[in-house]
């Protein structure tokens, strides 16, 4: 179920840890997995387990109890806004509700076409350049509606650039 | 005044994150000295304990005692490893360190796993802090090139591993027993204690966990001296230390100033308040530290006794600023639901408990508050601290019962008029 790039890099990752802690590559292992995928089904989760040795039951709990894994299938870009104390101070909930209301969702929801899942998460320390969001591997600060609106534009026209 | 002098002096270089740079200022002198001069591991750490550095994750712990609880002459691996799970919502100090000065932090890390005797170092860096990560990579690629890493360090004998764990996402994990857990692949639920790490912490081996703020002071030290370091703070607060100085002031940032600098002239450096704002009151430590009514920081000084006695904690350095336009009880409803969503669920107290909190803010908040919803706050929060195994639940009573102390005729105004006292504005 994975690319040899996977496959390699997972081995890469197991080599850190001594021989007899595959285990500790697990979190690793599940990052990759969903990098690939987009998120983990339970069939992946399955051939993750296989792939580390591990009861089934080891990777469901770690999938579950981490909030960066996605169980289901999401956007092809993750909007996660941080809805923390500095970040309200300000003005999170405006941020939230600029993008819910250009992109026409809800927190948690993903748009029609597939491009964007909007979430609102915990604190994600950057908290001096509040209001802030991750957005995939990258952060962006000091939201203002207009930046939103030009990264939006962006993402939407296909640009790469945030991976 | 001593300003970005230590942990984060070459932020404003070109390029500070490269190996290149760091050696060109001074970096890499400490682990010289003590490989090749050479220092003796005890020396090493009399010099933390004259430092009087103390953790800057939040505990406050003195590093050089901590440093000192490694058992010596025990076969098989012992580690260290560094806490850079920062998530504690005003936290954001450690984020900049690993961004423009990560050799400092290698530096310090090789030091302290020679003052100790580890083998084998992991830095646990949280999983969103992508950027951070890839930079602390390339320089760990960068100093094993340099031979400051892996087998036989600078021809002395010395060999010291040392590699970054990715979070998946859960303040937890910077509660260090839960950080090991996560490491060794499981979910990030705290050990009790004891047994504590430097007996039995990852894989059950002796093991010592320092913040990356921590870490990153050690090189100094041990250039310098702890007595140069001591002196640039205060008896028993010693050194310099990051504050992150968020929320509602003009120009919110990392200060890294001496310890024991009134808090008057921090918020100055921060820009101060907005224009007619009145300061209204200061979370000095991060969320989990109790709220000071503004008057009463505007005369403490930011050390770890001052404070205390001013019935907070320094924390993490984390102080978040509000002025007279916050709601206290919306602000605190949000803070509720931080620690809601981050009980890992281990303990019944927290797990129910952070939830209960967060529920009644939320119904005072919208208009449904009870007559008897503030002492009932109060009593959840008697009945949950000191019983979990760790802090994460003490830190979610705090932000509450310390603003219904403060606020109170704030919240009784919600419960009365079914609305806020004070209505915030979109920014």
């Amino acid at each position: 179920m994975l690319s040899e790039k996977s496959l390699a890099e997972i081995a890469r990752e197991r080599t850190k840890y001594p021989s007899d802690q595959a285990r500790s590559a697990l979190l690793a292992a599940l990052r990759i997995a969903q990098e690939e995928h987009g998120y983990l089904s339970e069939a992946l989760m399955d051939y993750v387990a296989d792939l580390l040795g591990l009861p089934a039951i080891q990777v469901y709990e770690v999938a579950t109890f981490y909030t960066m894994y996605d169980l289901k299938p999401v956007g092809r870009h993750k909007l996660c806004v941080c809805g923390s104390v500095s970040c309200f101070l300000n003005g999170s909930d405006a941020v939230l509700a600029h993008l819910s209301d250009r992109l026409g969702v809800g927190l948690g929801e993903t748009t029609a076409d597939g491009v964007f899942t909007l979430q609102e998460v915990e604190c994600l320390g950057a908290c001096k350049d509040a209001p802030m969001m991750q957005v995939d591997d990258r952060y962006y600060e000091n939201l203002t509606p207009e930046s939103l609106d030009a990264l939006l534009a962006q993402l939407r026209g296909g640009s790469d650039d945030v991976r | 005044m001593f300003v970005n002098g230590v942990t984060l002096r070459n932020r404003g270089l070109p390029d500070s994150h490269r190996l290149s740079v760091y050696t060109g200022t001074g970096g890499y002198t400490a682990l010289r000295k003590v490989l090749l001069d050479p220092m003796a591991p005890d020396q090493i750490i009399g010099e933390m304990k004259k430092s009087a550095l103390r953790g800057r994750g939040g505990a406050g712990f003195p590093t050089g005692l901590k440093w000192s609880f490694m058992p010596k002459g025990v076969t098989g691996t012992k580690y260290l490893l560094c806490n850079a799970d920062e998530g504690e919502p005003g936290t954001c100090k450690d984020r900049d360190i690993m961004r423009y000065e990560p050799h400092r932090l290698i530096e310090g890390m090789i030091v302290g796993a020679y003052a100790m005797g580890a083998s084998t170092g992991y830095i646990f860096i949280r999983g969103e802090f992508v950027e951070p990560i890839r930079i602390v990579e390339a320089a760990l690629e960068e100093a094993y090139a340099k031979g400051y890493l892996g087998e036989n360090i600078l021809g002395t004998g010395f060999s010291f591993d040392l590699h970054v764990y990715r979070g998946a996402g859960a303040y937890i994990c910077g509660e260090e027993t839960a950080l090991m857990e996560a490491l060794e692949g499981k979910k990030g639920q705290p050990r009790f204690k004891p047994p504590f790490p430097a007996s039995y912490g990852l894989y059950g081996r002796p093991t010592t966990i320092n913040n990356v703020e921590t870490f990153a002071s050690v090189p100094d030290i041990i250039a310098k001296g702890g007595e140069w370091f001591l002196n640039l703070g205060k008896p028993n607060n010693g050194g310099t230390k990051i504050f992150s100085v968020t929320g509602q002031v003009q120009k919110p940032g990392n200060y890294e100033v001496p310890m024991g600098l009134p808090f008057k002239d921090l918020l100055e450096m921060a820009g101060g308040l907005r224009p007619g704002r009145r300061l209204k009151a200061v979370i000095p430590g991060g969320t989990s530290t109790a709220m000071v009514a503004g008057a009463t920081m505007m005369e403490v000084t930011m050390d770890y006794d001052a404070i205390s006695k001013a019935g907070s904690a320094l924390g993490a350095g984390s102080v978040i600023v509000m002025d007279d336009s916050v709601c206290i009880v919306k602000t605190v409803e949000r803070i509720a639901r931080f620690y809601m969503h981050e009980s890992c669920g281990q303990c019944t107290p927290c797990r129910e408990g952070m939830g209960w909190l967060w529920r009644v803010m939320h119904r005072l908040e919208n208009g449904q508050g009870r007559e008897e919803d503030l002492q009932l706050l109060l009593d959840v929060g008697a009945r949950i601290e000191g019983r979990t195994i760790c802090a994460l639940a003490d830190g979610g009573v705090a932000p509450v019962v310390s603003s219904i102390r403060l606020f109170r005729e704030e919240y009784e105004y919600h419960i009365q008029h079914k609305r806020c006292l004070i209505r915030m504005g979109a920014v």
